[in-house]
């Protein structure tokens, strides 16, 4: 039925991707070890593939008894780094519930509610605590730390130094140099606040400035035009 | 010519009632053939030879419907071995013809572990010759839709009835051991996709799209001697993955099958009622579920217009029923994506005035937060969001798809019922968004009204601390700010604001008003009574 496209492992035969063993062989039982490897290749080589991941989640689903814990916790950890992306509810639709009920897995669902829920002290708190999980992939922190900015820029015009310091779990003389290389790089500003302490202006974007929203309301879409094209002509 | 071919439902009257009355004697005998239905198959059959997809269509939905309400009401039609010499032996035909069948069985009987696994066997030849394109028809986007939604039906049913593992027989367990690729989930999803890459039907849009290429514009029908079966299969397989992908939890997949369809148009899915409900029903349930709640709300108000519209056009169509459940579920979903998402400017005023009379009282609960600052009001407002909670709990059990779990029990362990399973998981996932979207409401209500505050005075009127108040509006950023398919970031905020250090600023938000669009419906309309106009005059001349 077409899906006789097997990973090639001989050199004379041509070889594939694992993203195009995917996209050809989506329902192919036969490409969950490729799929595992692939896990551990993207988090030694610092990349990401959803689609493959899906993939991989959805062969355990149809054969839970060749799931392997280690590796949905790379997978979860990898779906966390993605936020905001809604990775992480993604992959977890499709955990069977006997599965989360176990460790690592409730540490990373308890990660993942502070982070969708603006927690980030709590967060980093509960991180530390699992070092074990997270240090196993590299990049981790700063991926967090740009989901905070990210949320940070989508609240705030002028953020706390305070506040700035707690989301993205960086202080004192770290946090000087932080601020230097934003300021130098990505245009934020560091002023004085009311209560005397310093803020950062964040860079405008269409999120925290209303004026650069686009106003989309008062564009009428080509095609509700083309109605009356031919009254027209 | 054309008058001997016509099929004669008034003629074989009173032989089914003989038919009927021998029936209930003797009891149901597969190899007895009433003559209506023995005229049945063979116009049928000639019908479908010579290609006369009208009258397919018109067998197919009356005839059909009418006979098994007259003699197959609580027994299944004649065996298939019993009728094939009245149409040649046709293997085609004959599977075919098993395929409406065991339809009827499901639908009006329950039907045995042996027939689940007969119907698969049967949608497995059926396939098999589609895919192998040897087959010269016809026949009607009804009757194509109908095959995939009841393949996909089918299964959702076996995984069901699988999982009920409590009441099964030794002899059903040997049966199902003996036949475990019967319904197995790899088969199905390999199945319909085999059927989307062997049409093209994805390259086929993309022409379409050039110009290159007709599949729209003719309804998916070959008006040059050529079969449309396996291309309209195919089209409507993309729909039955996303079903399926939805049955699994598998949200992300679902939308991905069925992107080559562009739903923002009419296209071959809206030709048949059934498939348009299916469409969007599962479009915007993944987008509730993937936090798109304007994508959601935007097709739902579309679906639930047009349905409002032309309900009183399928009150005879068998599928009348499925139409109102599904219309129910629908403002539901609506109704859900709302209370996360208050954005009424994007509903209908038909559409709100439904939903406002089915679920109005609900969606005031969801949305329902004591602003008083004095008496009892935090027990008052834990007791509101226990019950935002319970409701959330209600409109989704009711309105969600029914979730099954695609692996086979392990028949070694202790038989247990896991049915249920799927649909608890679900649920969970959903309700705990719920909750973290619980202050989200309180947020909103002094939002609304002010277009100043201090975070202190804020967190001061929603009973928190301001390092909670903070949390929560980034939550609120967050939750309202979706990340599309292409990964950027969709606002889907009903109110703005942003914080400048420590005060709240809120945007005013006024209503736009939609005056291109408005100016645009006159014109149309204007035209639309002068023409009638022009007619008027014409005719009185004459």
């Amino acid at each position: 039925m077409g899906r006789e496209i097997e990973p090639q492992k001989s050199e004379q035969q041509v070889s594939y991707t694992v993203e195009q063993l995917v996209a050809v062989n989506p329902y192919n039982p036969d490409i969950l070890p490729d799929l595992e490897n692939y896990v551990n290749e993207q988090v030694a080589s610092q990349t990401y593939s959803l689609d493959a991941n899906l993939c991989l989640l959805r062969l355990y689903q149809f054969e839970p008894e060749r799931l392997s814990t280690q590796i949905v916790a790379r997978i979860l950890v990898k779906a966390l780094m993605a936020m905001p992306a809604p990775d992480f509810s993604l992959c977890h639709f499709l955990i069977p519930e006997r599965v989360q009920m176990e460790q690592p897995f409730k540490t990373l669902i308890v990660l993942s509610h502070y982070l969708e829920t603006g927690g980030f002290r709590l967060f980093w708190d509960e991180a530390a605590k699992s070092r074990h999980i997270v240090d196993a992939v590299p990049g981790f922190e700063q991926a967090i730390q740009a989901y905070a900015v990210h949320v940070l820029s989508l609240t705030y015009q002028k953020v706390p130094r305070s506040v700035l310091a707690e989301a993205i779990n960086i202080e004192g003389l770290s946090l000087d140099k932080f601020l230097e290389q934003r300021v130098a790089d990505c245009g934020w500003v560091i002023e004085k606040g009311q209560g005397g302490g310093q803020v950062i202006a964040l860079p405008k974007t269409e999120f925290n400035h209303s004026e650069l929203k686009k106003n989309s309301g008062d564009a009428v879409p080509l095609d509700h035009v083309t109605r009356i094209f031919p009254i027209l002509s | 010519m054309a008058a001997n071919y016509e099929y004669d439902e008034a003629a074989g009257h009173y032989d089914d009632q003989a038919a009927a009355l021998r029936q209930q004697e003797v009891g149901y005998d597969p190899n007895f053939v009433p003559d209506s239905v023995k005229s049945f198959v063979v116009h049928l059959y000639r019908h479908i030879r010579e290609k006369n997809v009208y009258e397919i269509h018109q067998m197919y939905e009356t005839s059909f419907q009418t006979l098994s309400e007259r003699l197959f009401k609580d027994t299944p039609w004649p065996s298939v071995d019993a009728v094939a010499h009245y149409v040649d032996n046709d293997h085609v035909f004959c599977l075919l013809y098993r395929e409406m069948w065991f339809r009827h069985l499901y639908a009006r009987l329950s039907p045995t572990l042996k027939q689940r696994i007969d119907s698969w066997d049967n949608y497995c030849s059926l396939f098999q010759v589609v895919l192998h394109g040897v087959v010269n028809m016809q026949l009607p986007n009804q009757w194509l839709w109908d095959m995939v939604d009841e393949f996909v039906y089918q299964f959702q049913s076996f995984c069901q009835y699988r999982a009920k593992m409590k009441n099964k027989t030794e002899q059903e367990i040997a049966l199902l051991r003996q036949f475990d690729q019967a319904w197995n989930v790899y088969g199905v999803l390999n199945f319909l996709q085999a059927l989307v890459e062997k049409s093209a039907i994805i390259q086929i849009l993309e022409q379409e799209k050039q110009g290159l290429e007709q599949f729209t514009a003719t309804d998916g029908y070959d008006y040059s001697g050529g079969s449309n079966v396996l291309k309209v299969l195919g089209y409507f397989s993309m729909i039955g993955l996303l079903r399926v992908h939805c049955l699994l939890g598998d949200y992300h997949a679902g939308l991905k099958c069925l992107q080559p369809i562009d739903i923002s148009q009419q296209g071959v899915y809206t030709s048949v009622i059934g498939s348009h409900i299916a469409t969007i029903y599962h479009y915007g349930f993944a987008s509730l579920m993937l936090r798109r709640y304007v994508d959601g709300i935007r097709e739902f108000n579309k679906i639930l217009l047009y349905i409002y519209k032309t309900k009183q056009y399928h009150q005879k169509s068998p599928q009348y029923e499925q139409i109102l459940k599904k219309n129910e579920q629908m403002y539901a979903l609506l109704a859900i994506c709302l209370s996360f998402c208050p954005q009424m400017k994007l509903v209908d005023e038909a559409v709100n005035a439904q939903l406002r009379e089915k679920y109005g009282e609900k969606m005031g609960k969801l949305q329902r937060y004591d602003d008083e600052a004095y008496g009892d009001k935090l027990s008052r407002r834990q007791r509101y969001a226990d019950e935002a909670f319970g409701i959330y709990d209600e409109l989704f059990s009711y309105a969600c798809p029914k979730f099954i779990t695609p692996s086979a029990p392990s028949f070694d362990e202790p038989l247990v019922n896991y049915n249920q399973d799927a649909y608890r998981l679900q649920l969970k996932l959903f309700l705990s968004e719920v909750r973290q979207q619980e202050l989200l409401v309180g947020a909103r209500t002094f939002l609304k009204v002010y277009s100043t505050i201090s975070l202190g005075k804020l967190a001061n009127y929603l009973d928190v601390d301001e390092s909670t108040l903070r949390m929560t509006l980034m939550t609120y950023k967050h939750k309202t700010h979706a990340v599309d398919s292409d990964g950027k970031i969709i606002s889907n905020a009903d109110v703005d604001f942003y914080i400048d250090d420590d005060m709240i600023r809120v945007v005013n938000s006024k209503p736009v008003k939609r005056f291109g669009d408005f100016f645009l419906r006159q014109i149309v309309k204007l035209e639309g009574v002068i023409n009638d106009m022009d007619r008027i005059k014409v005719e009185s001349a004459n």
